[in-house]
C-alpha cells in the first residue's frame, strides 16, 4: 500500500513538473529568452530569500515546539549526566544565537540588495579592523567552549579508582551483550577469547584456574545498585561494537583484542525514573502511540503491540552485521539491597560451568 | 622562467594537432574542458544511483518491513515479497556513503572543474600532462563501474559502512557483505585512489608552472587557490587510505594481523593476533577527514567566484580568504581523532583532538562572515548560480555550527554514531557541496557546453531542493540528540523511539520530494545540452580568463596568444570605470592601482 502511494505521489511530482516546464516555455514566447536574471528576477527571488528566511526560523521554531522534548538535555541517570546536559545546553545556546543572527544577515542582505540595472555596487575588498573582529570573537567564544569541554571530558573519562568502584565487564558479541559481575573480591577473572570452551558453557572465554574467576556473574541483564560508582570494562568477541547508555550519557566501543573502558555513577533508579513526570508523559505518548498502531495492526489479523513500561538500555550504536538493530541489554538500577538480592540469585561462574 | 618557456612552447604548437577522431574526441580525449565534461556526466550518474540509494534507505526507515513494490522492483531478491532485508539495508548504507564522497563529491565536483577551471582560470593551453589526466579520468570510470558491479555479488556489496572498520569488514563470516563484495569495494576504492593521485598531481604542476604572463599567485581567483590546496591535501592524505585498504587485503586474504586480534566467532577461534582495528581507524579517519576538505574547498572556492561575480563586488577579505583556506587544510590533518573520541583510545588523545577540532571553527568562520559581507550593498543577480551559492553559505552555517558540539568530546559521548551525526553531516559536506556542485554546473554550464540552462527551471529546482534540504535534515538533530543510533534497519525494536516514527516519515516525505525534483535538473541539463539558447561569450559579465575564450571548444583554449593578465580576478564595480567589471586581461589604466595590494 505504501508502495503503490510512494510510486503515485513520485507519478504526479513528475507530471508537475512537466507540466510546469511546458507552462514556463509557453510564457517565455515574446520575452527576454536571455536565460540571465534581470531585474524581475532579482526582485522575485530576493523576496523568496527573505521568505526563506522566515522558512528556516519557521522549521526551528516547529522543531522545538514538537519534538523540543524529544532530546535528551534533562532527566540524565548519572552523576555526569547534568554536567553534560549543561554543556549541551549551553553549546546550544550559542550556536542557536550565531545561526539566528548570521542567517538573517545573509539572507536579508540577498533580498536588501537584489539588483537593479544601472545601480553600481560599492568596491569594498578589504577590512582588517572587521576582519580582525570576527577571527578574535570566535577565538573567545570558542576558547570558553573548549576549556569547559576539556574540564568535563576529562572529569568523566578519569576513573578515580579511591571510589573503589564496582567493576563490570560489558561483553559483545554478534548480537547480544553480556554482563559479568567480579564479584565478591570485586576482581574480574582473566579471560581471553582463545579460553571460549562451548563444550563446558564458558561462553565468555574465562581462565578457569584463575581464582579470580570463579565468583564471576555471568548475566543477560544489567542489574546497577544506585549511588555507586561503577567501571565498566567493554570487550567484544568478534567485530567492533560500542555500548551505548543514552540515559547515562555513556558511550564506549568494544574492540575485539583489547579491553576498553568507561565508568559512571547511576543516580536514579528505574522505578524512581518512571515516575518522573516527564519520562510518564513521555511513556503515556509512546504508548498512544502503540495503541494506535496496534489498531492497525489487528485490522491486518497480526498480533498487537505490547503496551511500553521504560527500562534503561544498553544498545549497540557501532554497525556490526545483519542483527545491529536489534543488539540491546536492559539496565535496571536499584537500591543496594534489591541490587544484592538479585545477585545471590545469580549463578557463579564456577557453577554455571557444565561437567562433563 | 620555465613556465614562460612552456607556455611559448604551446604557443607554437598551436593548430597543429592531428586530426581527430570520435574516439580521441569524445572517448580517449586528453582534452581538459572534454575530461570535465567526462568527470561531469559519469558524477551525475553515480549520483542519481547514490541519491536513489538514500531514498529506499529513507522509504525503509518511515515504513519498516512494510512491502513496497519499489524495493521488489529495484532489490529483486534482496527484496523478497517486496519486504527490504536486512543485509542490503546495510549495504545501501555503505554504497551510499562511499559513492556521494568519493564518486560524487571528490571526483565529480572536484575533477569537473578543477580540470574545466585550472587550465582555463590561469591561462594555460591545456594542463601539464593531458595523457595521465586522461588516465585520471578511465581509471575513476573503471572504478565506478566496479563499485556499482558489486551489487551483482552473489553475496550482496559492502555493508561495514563507508567506513569500512575491520573486523566487520575483514570477515566474511561476520556478514555477508564482507565477502566478494568487499573485496570489489577495495579494489575499486585503490584504483579511485590513484586515479585522485594522478589528477592531483597534475593540478598541482599545472597550478605551480603554466600561470600565464602576470597571473602571479595573489592574483588567482580563489577557485583555484581550492583546487590546488585540494590537490595538495588529497596527495598527503589518500595514499594512507591505500596503505590502509592494502593492508586489509593482506589481513583478509594473507593471513597477516594488521588490524585483528582475538576473535572468536561462529564458534571458532581466529588465528589472528596482536593487530588493533582502532590502527585502522587512525589510518581511515587520516584520510577520512581531510577528505571532508577534500569536498568542501573546491565548492567554498565554486561559491567565492559565483558569489564575487553575481554581487558585482570584489570577494571581501580575498587574502583572508586564502589564509582561511590554507589554515583549514593544515588543521584538516590533525583532527582526525574526533571521530573516534569514543574508540577506545587514550583519553588524553580526545582532549588534543578537541582543541585542534575546534580550532578549525575558526577560519571556518572568517569563511562565512567574509560571504556574507561580499553580499553587502552589491548589486545581486540573483541567478540560479548564485541562489545555490547563497544556499550553500546558509547550509554551511547550519551545518557547521554543529560540529562544535561533536568536536566536544564530552559532548560527543551521547550523540556519537546518532541522527544528530547524520544531520550535521550531510548538511555541512553533504548538502553544501551538493550546492557548490549546482553553483559551478549552473555558472560553467555555458563554457562546458555554449549553451545556456533554463533559469526558470533553475529557480524551481533551488527553492525545492532547499526547502527539502533543511526539511530532511533539521528536524533529524532532535531525533539525534532523543538517542536514536543510525545505521538501524528499522528502530521497531525499540519502544523507546516509538515517538520518533512521526518525524521519520515526515524526513521521508520531504526527502522523496526533494529527490523528484532534482530530475527537474536532469532535465534542464540533458535537453540543454542539445536545445539550450546558445550562450555569448560572456553571460554573466565575469572577470576571469576562461570568459575570453571562444564559446565553441578548440584545442589549446585560446586561438592566438594567450592573454596576460594585469589584475586580480575581483574588480567588480571598481571605480572609474564605465563598467562594473574590468576583466583580468585589461591593463590597468594610468594612474590606476593594483586593487588588493
Amino acid at each position: 500500500m505504501t508502495g503503490l502511494l510512494t510510486i503515485l505521489i513520485l507519478l504526479g511530482i513528475t507530471i508537475a513538473i512537466w507540466q510546469m516546464v511546458k507552462i514556463f516555455d509557453l510564457a517565455q514566447v515574446n520575452k527576454d529568452t536571455s536565460q540571465v536574471a534581470n531585474d524581475g528576477d532579482n526582485k522575485v527571488q530576493g523576496y523568496l530569500m527573505l521568505a526563506f528566511l522566515g522558512f528556516i526560523y519557521g522549521i526551528t521554531i516547529v522543531s522545538f515546539a514538537l519534538w523540543g522534548d524529544l532530546p535528551l538535555t534533562s532527566n540524565s541517570a548519572s552523576e555526569h549526566g547534568p554536567e553534560i546536559d549543561r554543556l549541551m545546553v549551553i553549546s546550544m545556546t550559542v550556536i542557536f544565537i550565531v545561526q539566528t543572527i548570521t542567517q538573517f544577515l545573509l539572507h536579508y542582505f540577498a533580498f536588501k540588495y537584489k539588483g537593479e540595472k544601472g545601480r553600481k555596487a560599492l568596491f569594498y575588498a578589504d577590512n582588517d579592523k572587521l576582519e580582525f573582529i570576527w577571527t578574535v570573537i570566535p577565538v573567545i567564544v570558542l576558547a570558553g567552549l573548549i576549556m569547559y569541554g576539556l574540564f568535563t571530558w576529562t572529569d568523566i573519562m578519569n576513573v578515580d579508582e579511591d571510589d573503589d568502584p564496582l567493576v563490570i565487564e560489558l561483553y559483545a558479541q554478534q548480537f547480544n551483550w553480556k554482563a559479568r559481575y567480579a564479584g565478591e573480591d570485586n576482581v574480574l577473572g582473566k579471560a581471553n577469547v582463545r579460553l571460549i570452551n562451548l563444550d563446558n558453557a564458558n561462553i565468555l572465554g574465562l581462565d578457569e584456574a584463575d581464582p579470580n574467576a570463579q565468583d564471576d556473574i555471568i548475566t543477560t541483564e544489567l542489574h546497577l545498585p544506585v549511588g555507586q560508582p561503577v567501571l565498566f570494562k567493554m570487550r567484544s568477541q568478534d567485530v567492533l561494537h560500542s555500548a551505548y547508555m543514552p540515559h547515562f550519557r555513556a558511550q564506549m566501543n568494544c574492540v575485539p583484542g583489547m579491553i576498553t573502558q568507561f565508568a559512571f555513577t547511576p543516580t536514579v533508579t528505574t522505578e524512581e525514573m518512571r515516575l518522573n513526570p516527564d519520562i510518564y508523559e513521555k511513556v503515556k505518548n509512546i504508548n498512544k502511540i502503540r495503541v494506535n498502531k496496534s489498531k492497525k495492526l489487528q485490522a491486518k489479523g497480526e498480533e498487537p503491540l505490547d503496551s511500553y513500561e521504560f527500562d534503561y538500555l544498553l544498545l549497540c550504536n557501532k554497525i556490526c552485521g545483519k542483527s545491529h538493530y536489534n543488539m540491546q541489554m536492559k539496565i535496571i538500577v536499584e537500591s543496594e539491597e534489591d541490587y544484592m538480592a538479585w545477585l545471590q540469585e545469580q549463578k557463579l561462574f564456577k557453577n554455571s560451568l557444565v561437567q562433563n | 622562467m620555465s613556465a614562460q618557456v612552456d607556455t611559448h612552447a604551446h604557443e607554437d604548437d598551436h593548430g597543429h594537432h592531428p586530426k581527430e577522431t570520435f574516439i580521441t574526441k569524445y572517448i580517449f580525449c586528453q582534452d581538459h574542458k572534454m575530461i570535465a565534461k567526462q568527470y561531469l556526466i559519469t558524477g551525475l550518474i553515480m549520483g542519481v544511483i547514490g541519491v536513489l540509494m538514500s531514498l529506499l534507505m529513507r522509504m525503509q526507515i518511515a515504513w519498516p518491513t512494510e512491502p513496497n513494490v519499489i524495493f521488489e522492483f529495484l532489490l529483486g531478491k534482496w527484496a523478497p515479497g517486496g519486504v527490504m532485508d536486512a543485509d542490503i539495508y546495510l549495504a545501501l548504507v555503505t554504497i551510499h556513503g562511499t559513492i556521494m564522497v568519493f564518486f560524487v563529491l571528490t571526483a565529480g565536483l572536484s575533477g569537473t572543474f578543477s580540470n574545466l577551471l585550472i587550465p582555463l582560470q590561469i591561462g594555460a593551453r591545456d594542463m601539464a600532462s593531458g595523457f595521465l589526466n586522461m588516465v585520471s579520468y578511465w581509471l575513476f570510470f573503471l572504478s565506478s563501474v566496479i563499485m556499482v558491479s558489486s551489487f551483482f555479488v552473489e553475496a550482496g556489496p559492502a555493508a561495514a559502512g563507508w567506513t569500512i572498520y575491520p573486523p566487520l569488514s575483514a570477515l566474511p563470516m561476520a556478514q555477508g557483505g564482507s565477502g566478494l563484495g568487499m573485496t570489489l569495494w577495495l579494489v575499486s576504492m585503490a584504483i579511485f585512489i590513484a586515479s585522485s593521485l594522478l589528477g592531483s598531481l597534475n593540478y598541482i604542476v599545472t597550478v605551480l608552472n603554466l600561470r600565464t604572463k602576470g597571473m602571479s599567485m595573489t592574483r588567482l581567483p580563489l577557485t583555484i587557490w581550492t583546487f590546488f590546496i585540494t590537490a595538495v591535501i588529497g596527495v598527503v592524505s589518500f595514499p594512507v587510505l591505500l596503505s590502509a585498504a592494502l593492508m586489509l587485503i593482506m589481513d583478509r586474504s594473507l593471513g597477516t594481523s594488521f588490524f585483528l586480534s582475538d576473535i572468536f566467532i561462529q564458534g571458532e577461534v581466529l588465528h589472528y593476533q596482536g593487530g588493533s582495528p582502532v590502527l585502522f581507524e587512525h589510518l581511515f579517519w587520516f584520510l577520512g577527514h581531510p577528505e571532508v576538505y577534500i569536498v568542501i574547498l573546491p565548492a567554498m572556492g565554486l561559491v567565492s567566484e559565483v558569489l564575487a561575480t553575481n554581487s558585482r563586488k570584489p570577494i571581501f577579505g580575498y587574502r583572508a580568504m586564502i589564509a582561511s583556506i590554507l589554515a583549514i587544510a593544515f588543521l584538516s590533518t590533525i583532527v582526525w581523532g574526533h571521530h573516534m573520541f569514543i574508540s577506545g583510545m587514550n583519553p588524553f588523545l580526545g582532549s588534543v583532538f578537541t582543541f585542534t577540532t575546534l580550532l578549525i571553527a575558526i577560519p571556518s568562520a572568517v569563511k562565512a562572515f567574509n560571504w556574507i559581507t561580499t553580499l553587502w550593498k552589491g548589486n545581486l543577480q540573483l541567478n540560479a548560480a548564485m541562489l545555490f551559492s547563497i544556499g550553500f553559505v546558509s547550509t554551511f552555517i547550519t551545518g557547521g555550527l554543529t560540529g562544535i558540539i561533536l568536536g566536544d568530546s564530552a559532548l560527543d559521548i551521547n550523540v556519537h554514531d546518532t541522527y544528530f551525526v547524520v544531520a550535521h553531516f550531510h548538511l555541512v559536506m553533504g548538502i553544501s557541496a551538493l550546492y557548490g556542485l549546482f553553483a559551478g554546473v549552473y555558472h560553467w554550464f555555458p563554457k562546458m557546453f555554449g549553451r545556456m540552462l533554463n533559469k526558470n527551471l533553475g529557480y524551481i529546482h533551488f527553492w525545492v531542493t532547499a526547502v527539502c534540504a533543511y526539511g530532511v535534515f533539521f528536524p533529524m538533530h532532535f531525533i539525534g540528540m532523543a538517542g536514536l543510533p543510525r545505521r538501524y534497519y528499522t528502530n521497531s525494536n525499540f519502544p523507546l523511539f516509538d515517538d520518533t516514527t512521526n518525524v521519520q516519515i515526515l524526513i521521508t516525505i520531504f526527502a522523496l520530494v526533494g529527490g523528484a525534483f532534482q530530475l527537474v535538473f536532469l532535465w534542464n541539463f540533458f535537453y540543454s545540452i542539445f536545445y539550450g539558447k546558445k550562450a555569448e561569450q560572456n553571460p554573466w559579465k565575469s572577470n576571469t580568463l576562461e570568459w575570453t575564450t571562444p564559446v565553441e571548444h578548440m584545442h589549446g583554449n585560446w586561438p592566438g596568444q594567450i592573454p596576460h593578465v594585469h589584475r586580480w580576478s575581483y574588480d567588480y564595480s571598481k571605480p572609474g570605470h564605465d563598467e562594473d567589471f574590468v576583466p583580468q586581461n585589461i591593463p590597468l589604466k594610468e594612474g590606476e592601482e593594483e586593487s588588493h595590494h
